[in-house]
């Protein structure tokens, strides 16, 4: 990016963040430029005792990270935590149209690994993009991915607020075993939200409403161009998701656009929205589409995702939704509340009949292996290298799950 | 006895504990705090004076048309003691009334001595800055917590646990010269039932020591019954007065507010951890037994042990309120014998104890003196708990914020602690302000008394309890060091917040539960 310091400051105030008294861990920032003077910072804080000054400092860090210089700064805080305020005083300099080029970065913690192309992808918890009291606990209950959603659940005029907060989020906060994926913006719109997103290696990008596999090769070009950019070398994987009639019709083309795509998913909601019927809790209406996904995933060798399930209070439902899913050959499916998450794996685990036949295939496989015979039967049955493989794969998932030891064979 | 008038220049001492307390405070000496288990007064009982029932109507109609009355009737005069309990909770207006109708005869320099107090009694200001309340002993927060650690009162705050404030009754560290007893159901005689009536507030257990030990007790009640009131759980015997009133409390406020299962997913993984953990340690099998409070953290630990007794099959022998309908669920399902219940929550727990022989109805003789032949806390094998702050050496705060100023009673909680395994289920911050911190801010509970903190990012277990951390060795729960989930809060936190500014003016001191001082609450500068 290109700054362009030498055009002089509009005085346009801009402010950014909520407060309130229902409001928790956010914080609003106001920011008045003025000519001289230097910054002034007025602070109100329900945990002023004790971070008081330490948020005092932080926003006069920050500020001159943005280089700005003559400015009034009133904040209201309601126990934002550090990378919080920081990107909130950031979304109010730039709304002020100041601190052009530059960045407020917070602390970066230790950057986490790449994720496996194939690792287990039975949950993701959506986590809206501009909400920050949800973002530090949403790796407790160890969903398999986080989505710091940067689309449907941010409102239009917060999208530039939501971007840094993300940004910042990916930075400094420590989501434990769980694959930290984005969800951008529709392009154009989520051109510029990969410019603050992928410097900060999410290990997956979710893109909305896709319905040719162009717009998927725009986006990983634009990724591509922007690892170049800051020497990233690391993958970062792309999920599309298909919410259309178009995009379901398009299936396999999407599937097979870009290397990266490591899983393809469906968005229900869209998908009936956009045939013009409602969507049920049985989902007869979008066993089409559903199936039509699974298939052309597994076509271009990769994951298949089923959809959320949008009734947080029927836990029974969604374990049955999730059944079915697997039944039909999905891998995971989404979560709108971390309490589903428990539910979803137990839904996505095999059973122990499956893992008991798949031992047995695998124990036989192996004894024929060393006595170098090369067909393989189990009973009366002969058991072909899909088959095979198909149980070799199965162990190691109920392995990644806790459902068998970590080593040995039985 | 005369109160003793001789101003005493305030002495600190450094206490068992390490803490600074008073040794002095209004006008008493003071013992410092020397440990668990080891303070043991001698001597005889405080009684209350011999009375003869010769004075008494033989009709047994002790009624009076007013408080005023019953207070000018009683002898009421300056500097006394006056009493009252806080089973209506926010409702209650007893309490205030009869203050006020000491202010209306003129009388000053009371000393309030409920067993708690509650924000609806912010009166109790006016009458402390017009002089009819000296100071109260008890539980303050909200405004009167306030005015409190502002160094406002004239007197030094008392805070005494449920147990302490029997203890304190008991050998006469505070004797009670009038106790005011709101009384949802009475006759007059003056049997007071707790249970029914428009008012009905369950359980009357907090009453009871004040009914016996009160040189005077007036009933005060807005549902008078032919003679007999059955139950009589305050006894008309020790009674010397009852009035008649329109309402002794806001019926809608005497359920709390808290008594609902918490929706935070967070907080709903601290109750499920602590469930976890009580099965996974064999605490969970027949015949055992439990305490919970009401929070929601509390609730949802209560609900989630409710499916994993299900589940195995486990039933308890009996379990203690604080109880709600989540405790009745127990008992109606059958997966308790007896609920034993020191105060009653919601309007399905008061039906309960008022229909059903296995709701028991306690008081804090049974179950927390110091001063009994024994007492069921220590008999109980598991206790959850809350706090606002745990250390490092498992040491808990229930009593102020981080910053110092009151924010809770201490309730039951200090008596709670001598469970079999006692359990702190704490976020591990709330707001940004770590809970687990290198010290509290104020000790109330030692920490050789906590075995457990669960946390949502995190099970420690006390170093002492090596029973409990083999015991759950195998678990899969998230077992961790307490530095090692302290290090990742004030991580997250951005540091560790700056310590409290406060003046070296003791405001308020915490009783352990044997009456000693265990800290102290320090007056806060006004600039925060």
């Amino acid at each position: 990016m290109t700054s362009t310091p030498s055009i002089a400051p509009r005085l346009q105030p801009g402010e950014a963040g909520n407060w309130g008294p229902e409001r928790r861990s956010d914080v609003h920032v106001r920011i008045e430029p003025r000519e001289h003077d230097g910054s002034e910072i007025v602070l109100e804080s329900r945990v002023k005792a004790y971070y008081g000054e330490s948020i005092t400092t932080q926003a006069q860090q920050v500020l001159e990270q943005l280089h700005v210089e003559n400015a009034y700064v009133a904040i209201h805080d309601e126990g934002a935590l550090p990378f919080v305020i920081s990107a909130r005083i950031e979304a109010a300099v730039k709304r002020a149209g100041l601190g052009d080029g530059y960045r407020a970065l917070p602390e970066r913690i230790a950057i986490p690994p790449v994720s496996a192309r194939d690792r287990m992808r039975r949950s993701r918890l959506y986590i809206p993009g501009n909400e920050p009291k949800y973002f530090i606990n949403a790796g407790l209950r160890h969903p398999d991915g986080i989505i710091l959603d940067l689309e449907d659940s941010v409102h239009p005029h917060e999208k530039d607020a939501a971007r840094l907060l993300v940004r910042n989020t990916l930075r400094a906060v420590d989501f434990g075993t769980c694959e930290r994926m984005v969800r951008i913006n529709q392009l154009p719109l989520g051109f510029a939200d990969l410019e603050e997103i992928v410097p900060e290696l999410p290990n997956l990008v979710l893109l909305p409403k896709i319905e040719q596999a162009e717009q998927v090769m725009q986006v990983a070009d634009h990724i591509e161009r922007i690892k170049n950019r800051a020497g990233i070398e690391r993958p970062i994987w792309l999920m599309p998701i298909l919410e259309s009639a178009l995009g379901i019709e398009n299936a396999y083309p999407i599937a097979t656009a870009s290397a990266d795509i490591v899983a393809m998913t469906i968005g229900l909601e869209d998908y009936t929205a956009d045939l013009g019927i409602v969507k049920t809790a049985a989902g007869a209406e979008c066993l089409y589409a559903r199936q039509r996904l699974v298939n052309a995933a597994h076509a271009a060798r990769i994951q298949a995702i089923d959809s959320v399930y949008g009734d947080v209070a029927d836990m029974e439902g969604l374990k049955h939704w999730g059944l079915n899913a697997r039944a039909m050959g999905f891998e995971g499916m989404g979560c709108v509340h971390p309490l589903q998450i428990s539910v979803i794996h137990e839904a996505f685990a095999p059973t122990a009949t499956e893992i008991e036949k798949a031992l047995r295939i695998v124990a036989v496989f192996e004894e024929a292996q060393e006595k170098g015979i090369s067909v393989v039967s189990l009973g009366s049955k002969m058991i072909d290298p899909p088959v095979v493989q198909r149980a070799l794969r199965l162990v190691s998932r109920a392995r990644a799950m806790g459902l068998l030891p970590q080593n040995g064979m039985s | 006895m005369p109160t003793q008038e001789i101003e005493y220049k305030l002495r600190l001492e450094e206490n068992a504990a390490g803490r600074l307390v008073p040794t002095i405070a209004n006008g008493r000496v003071q013992v410092p705090y020397m440990g668990v288990g080891q303070y043991k007064p001698a001597g005889r009982k405080a009684a209350p004076p011999i009375r003869s029932a010769a004075d008494y109507p033989q009709n047994g109609d002790k009624r009076v048309p007013d408080l005023e009355t019953a207070l000018r009737c009683c002898g009421l005069r300056d500097g006394m003691v006056i009493s009252s309990h806080h089973h209506l909770r926010d409702g209650d207006r007893v309490a205030l009334m009869a203050l006020q109708a000491a202010a209306q005869l003129g009388v000053k320099e009371l000393m309030w001595f409920p067993s708690a107090s509650f924000p609806s009694q912010v009166g109790a200001i006016q009458l402390m800055e017009n002089s009819t309340i000296h100071h109260i002993e008890g539980s303050m927060n909200g405004p009167l917590g306030d005015y409190c650690t502002q160094g406002k009162m004239r007197g030094m705050g008392v805070l005494r646990s449920h147990g302490g404030r029997w203890q304190a009754v008991q050998d006469g560290e505070v004797h009670i010269d009038v106790a005011v007893i709101a009384a949802p159901t009475a006759d007059a005689f003056g049997n007071t039932d707790g249970s029914h009536g428009k008012s009905a507030c369950g359980s009357l257990g907090f009453a009871l020591a004040d009914s016996i030990y009160a040189d005077h007790v007036i009933v005060v009640t807005d549902n008078l019954v032919p003679f007999p009131c059955v139950p009589w759980q305050i006894q008309g015997n020790n009674v010397d007065y009852v009035v008649q009133v329109d309402s002794i409390g806001d019926s809608s406020k005497i359920v709390s507010g808290t008594t609902q299962i918490t929706r935070s997913p967070d907080r709903l993984l601290i109750g499920e951890y602590v469930a976890r953990f009580i099965r996974a340690a064999g605490i969970m099998r027949t015949g055992f037994s439990f305490q919970a409070g009401s929070g929601g953290i509390a609730l949802a630990f209560v609900d989630h042990l409710k499916r994993l007794m299900k589940q195995d099959g486990v039933k308890a022998r009996f379990v203690r309120g604080g109880s709600t309908k989540y405790l009745v669920e127990f008992l109606e399902e059958g997966l308790t014998d007896y609920i034993l219940d020191g105060q009653t929550f919601d309007l399905d727990a008061v039906k309960s104890i008022a229909s059903d022989a296995r709701h028991v109805v306690t008081s804090p003789f049974t179950s927390y003196n110091y001063h009994g032949k024994g007492n069921f806390a220590s008999m109980v094998d598991v206790v959850v708990l809350g706090a606002t702050e745990v250390d490092v050496n498992f040491n808990g705060n229930v009593v102020t914020h981080s910053d110092g100023r009151l924010l809770h009673g201490i309730g039951g909680w200090q008596n709670c602690l001598a469970a079999g395994c006692t359990i702190l289920a704490v976020p591990s911050f709330r707001d940004r302000i770590p809970v687990v911190v290198d010290q509290v801010t104020t000790l109330a509970g030692p920490g050789e008394l906590i075995d457990v903190v669960v946390t949502e990012r995190g099970i420690a277990i006390n170093p002492r309890r090596q029973d409990l951390i083999g015991a759950i060795k195998d678990s899969g729960l998230p077992v961790r060091p307490i530095q090692d989930i302290k290090a990742e809060v004030e991580r997250i936190c951005g540091g560790k917040p700056t310590a409290p500014r406060r003046c070296d003016h003791a405001v308020a001191i915490v009783k352990w539960v044997d009456g000693t001082v265990l800290d102290t609450i320090w007056k806060i500068s006004s600039s925060t």
